[in-house]
């Protein structure tokens, strides 16, 4: 049954009255009215209060492009890494049998469940100045914590899962006959892996990345906690537009939250796109793996 | 046999040793030496001192608005959620991908912005607070503001939830029961709210987890009073800013654990509504 078509002939047996329904979508939109759409509209608004001089203004100041600068390049460090780790941990989950398999699952999600909060304070207790390792990198002139390295550790950690679990059910769903097959007929290891593997998933590479980078550039809990809040010179920019709005700087916090608003949107577009493409659509697949993947 | 079977196949493929060393040292090094930070931290500390940094009338009042806050967001996205998950599985409407698109925003939208905007929109003088305020209802610098952030941040965890699963339900059970003579609402009662009920306690739970430990869209809602409208993330944060480091780590680690329960609870959960579904 699970296989039916969309298009159903219609079932006056499961249709709801017609009061019903008109009421459960107006109760569903205004709800969601209330907690996304008028947000999102006040984003832009509250941006513009002051004219759309003032908004290019706050945006390209300065210490605006310092902090949209370092929310670059924490991500540029920070997505590749956790991307290649999502490869390499779907790889072996996905491909081999070993034990400890499903701890390792569990543990790879371990950053889901801590706050942002104390995920940069691991941080700040391992490699702050007083820690026997800060404390030995501060001796040979390394800053960690209140520092631009602290930031790109802080975001890893916080996206570490991203890809891997995006990958590891899109690598099951693909199967592993096409790369049996490369490796069967004389393909060495990365040939299989360049050729078959990264062609076989690259929606599914695209989609994890997606995710991860949107969660790099938004992160504000985690790399609060270890920037220590030198303005121009640690500042991502989730930080910047909190720095603005504490000094009553409301048109350009806003300004910069429109950069960040229509990063998200973007992201949730791709997203939607992505999520019909990630697995190659094969006849034969049993339906329970497509399932995991969705 | 399977098993055999699928061991040896998997032999011809390469990486094996590669791949799962690479996967356990990154994991090691980004994830299990700073966890265990935190716990041997712990270890240095004197139970008077874990006492009463765990148990002081301001962290208590901490507790309890964080978990009271909590759990009123999520049981609003419960409610609301299924509501939203129920519209776009069921009906037809216009704008029904726009919104199907938009549910996973507080996914994506950095927390600060949630947090300013959400102030903007419920202070005195927002857009939706300036109709409040007359009625007497404080959102912003209010603990029902708190619950408004959280409310926020959980949203998409009960819709997500509860979509597929309502996708998946086949609709020949309510057929059979409306040929039988049932009502409307009786089939609901009685066929699609227990199919539903295992999806709903995992939404439940993963938007009360990621409201607990949310930082920085109550942050700006909150105005931060001790005692009143401070949450735990939130108190944890002023103690690293005072470094007290000693008293952030000992709230953190009861957090922590509280978050492992409920970690562990939803894996239960989760595995409870697949064989359910399965069945």
């Amino acid at each position: 049954m699970a296989g039916q078509p969309q298009r159903e002939p219609k079932r006056p047996g499961t249709a709801d009255p017609p009061m019903v329904r008109v009421a459960l979508i107006t109760i569903a939109l205004v709800f969601l009215a209330l907690f996304l759409f008028i947000p999102v509209i006040a984003v832009f608004a509250e941006a513009l209060q002051k004219g759309i001089g003032a908004y290019f203004a706050a945006i390209a100041d300065p210490e605006a492009r310092a902090a949209i600068r370092l929310t670059l390049m924490t991500a540029a460090i920070a997505v590749p890494l956790n991307v290649t780790f999502g490869i390499a941990a779907s790889w072996a989950i996905a491909r081999f049998d070993f034990p400890g398999k499903q701890t390792l699952l569990t543990l790879i999600d371990i950053p889901f469940s801590v706050s942002p909060v104390i995920s940069g304070m691991l941080f700040v207790l391992l490699l702050g100045v007083r820690a026997p390792l800060g404390g030995f990198l501060a001796d040979h002139g390394i800053r960690v914590i209140f520092a631009e390295p602290g930031i790109v550790l802080a975001t890893i950690f916080v996206t570490f899962p991203l890809a891997a679990r995006e990958l590891i059910p899109i690598m099951q769903a693909v199967g592993s006959e096409e790369e049996e097959a490369a490796i069967v007929l004389g393909a060495g290891g990365w040939q299989m892996f360049f050729r078959v593997t990264i062609p076989n998933v690259k929606w599914g590479l695209l989609y994890g990345l997606v995710l991860c980078n949107a969660r790099a550039m938004g992160e504000f809990g985690a790399v609060s906690v270890v920037s220590g809040h030198i303005r121009g010179h640690t500042n991502t920019m989730p930080l910047y537009v909190e720095i603005l709005y504490n000094d009553y700087q409301f048109a350009a916090a806003f300004a910069v939250s429109s950069l960040l608003t229509l990063l998200a949107i973007a992201t949730l577009i791709a997203k939607h796109f992505l999520e019909r493409r990630v697995v190659p659509a094969k006849p034969e697949q049993d339906n329970l793996a497509v399932k995991v993947a969705a | 046999m399977a098993v055999k079977a699928n061991t040896k196949r998997n032999n011809v493929l390469p990486g094996f040793n590669l791949s799962l060393g690479f996967t356990l040292a990154y994991l090691g090094i980004v994830v299990l030496i700073p966890i265990s930070t935190i716990f041997f931290k712990t270890f240095t500390l004197t139970w008077p001192q874990f006492w009463a940094a765990v148990a002081s009338p301001r962290t208590i009042a901490a507790y309890r608005l964080s978990f009271g806050a909590s759990i009123a967001g999520a049981l609003v996205n419960s409610v609301f959620g299924f509501i939203v998950a129920w519209s776009l599985v069921r009906y037809e409407f216009p704008g029904k991908s726009l919104i199907d698109v938009m549910v996973d925003l507080p996914f994506a939208l950095p927390t600060s912005v949630a947090g300013i905007t959400l102030t903007a929109i419920y202070a005195s003088n927002g857009w939706i607070g300036r109709y409040l305020a007359p009625l007497g209802i404080k959102v912003a610098y209010a603990p029902l503001g708190v619950a408004v952030a959280l409310t926020f941040v959980g949203l998409p965890f009960v819709v997500r939830t509860i979509q597929p699963v309502l996708e998946d339900l086949d609709q020949e059970y309510e057929e059979a029961a409306a040929t039988l003579g049932a009502s409307r609402l009786q089939t609901f009662v009685l066929v699609i709210a227990p199919a539903l009920i295992p999806a709903l306690l995992t939404g439940f739970a993963l938007a009360f987890a990621r409201a607990l430990g949310e930082y920085g869209s109550v942050v700006f809602i909150s105005g931060n009073m001790p005692m009143h409208t401070e949450v735990v993330p939130l108190l944890i944060m002023s103690k690293l800013e005072q470094f007290d480091y000693a008293g952030a780590t000992a709230i953190a680690v009861v957090m922590l654990t509280v978050s492992f329960v409920i970690l562990f609870g939803i894996n239960v959960l989760q595995r409870w509504s697949s064989r359910r579904l399965a069945a």
